[in-house]
């Protein structure tokens, strides 16, 4: 019945939702599918910052439902992918501005007009998850390798199970293959021996991730970037493509490789 | 079907009767006239508006058949009270089917938090224990009055609170406290015994880091100290 809701969520702050969310959504366009990312964030948006749309916001989420506007007058379309499409916080309310059921009703809207609604939800366990959570299909958490993000993960699953929306799949963000070999990071592995969910992807850290968020600009364009790869597998995978997942420990290798190539030459 | 009916209410048809649940508050509606049970429900809710602002409700509606129209509006009716409507009981299959398709539960968890605190029906007398088989993630908390047995993981952040023993079929990594009424006999074992904090009666104990591979423990009062033994089988 149409489009495929997708919430990604995280309990911490500051984990890469909203980057995860922006770059999901840039790969899957890319693949021609029609996307309409919902920023559920409200109060304190970020998502249209990260797709560069800040300044074609007329017209947000609250608007929305509360009839100033017809959906499609919200809906942003990218300024490079014509298929992408973002529905954008209010910054001058709160999270109770709008309820779960509100969110579910927005979604089945949108089901029929798109192939995939992807919902950045805020971070906390409070009316502002329960709304984005409340209309998904899926729900992909979000962690970092840091044992107080995967304890809060370990939260959200247990609130995702208790309302019967799982089984969660998890990404873990910002990975750090040198900081794992030195064994001074948590391993995927690591962590997904406590949350014992199915893991849907890991991004390798890239100091460029920062750079295109601030540009507006996602890195799953970029066909040179690690983390670019990640993120498009992790959108195939979610078409139901079975993608390997990458070596990351081989970009030491490389990186080691080359620079052994290099100094013969420029000494 | 599994689902709780309170069948009291059944009987009367201007009642609403509400309970506190896991989930949230378990309203059960009276019999008679959809449009009029609707009516006395949001009456019941503006009434007691103050008390239950920002609830999560689960709605009984018995055999009502009722479509997506119907069940919709009250949804938004619901949430214009500050109240979100997350579930809906029925033995109707078309109400059921109606409630999934606006996204809402149509049964609930049988109660695990709560249940516990009931006697269980065992055949070993003066013992009561409650088995849990799934994995405990941060933020639960079980409270038991006799034994507790998880069969699955205890995560950080994860709690048990047990009048008696604790036994953990997995890794145990959050807080546990066995003889919680002051018990000294208690004890606690677990295949990987890795506590955040250990109690046992009025001692507390945390777990020593780096331990190498993990394996089974059982952690007693000994001279007022909690001391964590490894398991052998054929050893007391």
């Amino acid at each position: 019945m149409g489009a495929k809701v997708i919430t990604l969520t995280s309990g911490k702050g500051g984990v890469g939702k909203t980057t995860a969310t922006a770059n999901l959504a840039a790969a899957l366009a890319t693949d021609g599918h029609k996307v309409v990312c919902i920023d559920a964030d409200i109060g304190l948006r970020n998502l249209d910052v990260v797709l560069g749309l800040e300044n074609r916001i007329v017209y947000d989420l609250v608007d929305v439902v509360e009839g100033r506007c017809r959906l499609r007058q919200a809906m942003i379309r990218d300024k490079r992918l014509p298929e992408l499409f973002l529905i954008p916080a209010a910054q001058t309310r709160d999270k109770t501005a709008i309820s779960p059921s509100d969110m579910v009703r927005l979604c089945d809207d949108l089901r029929p007009e798109c192939d995939w609604v992807l919902i950045d939800s805020p971070a906390g366990i409070e009316r502002g998850f329960r709304n984005a959570i409340a209309p998904a299909d899926t729900i992909l958490v979000v962690t970092n390798p840091e044992v107080s993000a995967v304890r809060d993960a370990d939260r959200i699953i247990g609130l995702i199970e208790a309302e019967e929306k799982g089984p969660a799949l998890l990404i873990i963000n910002r990975v750090k293959p040198e900081l794992i070999k030195r064994e001074e990071m948590l391993s995927p592995d690591d962590v997904l021996e406590l949350l014992a969910v199915e893991l849907l992807g890991v991004i390798p850290d890239d100091p460029n991730v920062l750079l295109s968020t601030n540009r507006g600009l996602p890195i799953a364009l970029d066909g040179k970037s690690k983390a670019g790869q990640a993120f498009r597998n992790i959108a195939r995978r979610l078409q139901g493509e079975s993608v390997p997942f990458m070596e990351l420990t081989d970009q030491g290798n490389i990186f080691g490789r080359l620079s052994r190539l290099i100094r013969p030459g420029s000494a | 079907m599994e689902t709780p009916h309170l069948s009291e209410a059944m009987d009367n048809p201007a009642t609403v009767r509400i309970k506190g649940i896991r989930e949230g508050l378990l309203i059960t509606l009276g019999e008679g006239d959809w449009l009029e049970a609707r009516q006395t429900l949001l009456e019941h809710l503006r009434q007691q508006a103050e008390f239950l602002r920002g609830g999560r409700l689960i709605l009984d509606v018995g055999n009502r058949v009722l479509r997506a129209a119907e069940l919709g509006q009250l949804r938004d009716e619901i949430s214009e009270e500050d109240l979100s409507l997350w579930g809906v009981l029925s033995n109707s299959p078309v109400t059921e089917q109606t409630a999934q398709t606006l996204g809402l539960a149509t049964r609930i968890n049988k109660p695990k938090v709560e249940r516990t605190s009931q006697p269980l029906d065992t055949t070993l007398t003066g013992e009561q224990a409650v088995l849990v088989r799934r994995t405990l993630r941060s933020g639960f908390s079980l409270q038991h009055n006799g034994h507790v047995i998880v069969v699955g993981d205890v995560n950080p952040g994860a709690e048990i609170i047990a009048g008696g023993d604790v036994v953990v079929w997995g890794r145990l990594r959050g807080m546990v406290h066995a003889g919680a009424d002051g018990n000294e006999d208690a004890v606690v074992c677990a295949l990987d015994l890795s506590p955040t904090q250990l109690r046992i009666a009025g001692q507390i104990a945390t777990t020593p880091r780096h331990r190498g591979k993990p394996q089974p423990e059982l952690a007693r009062l000994q001279d007022g100290q909690v001391v964590a033994e490894l398991w052998s089988a054929g050893k007391k």
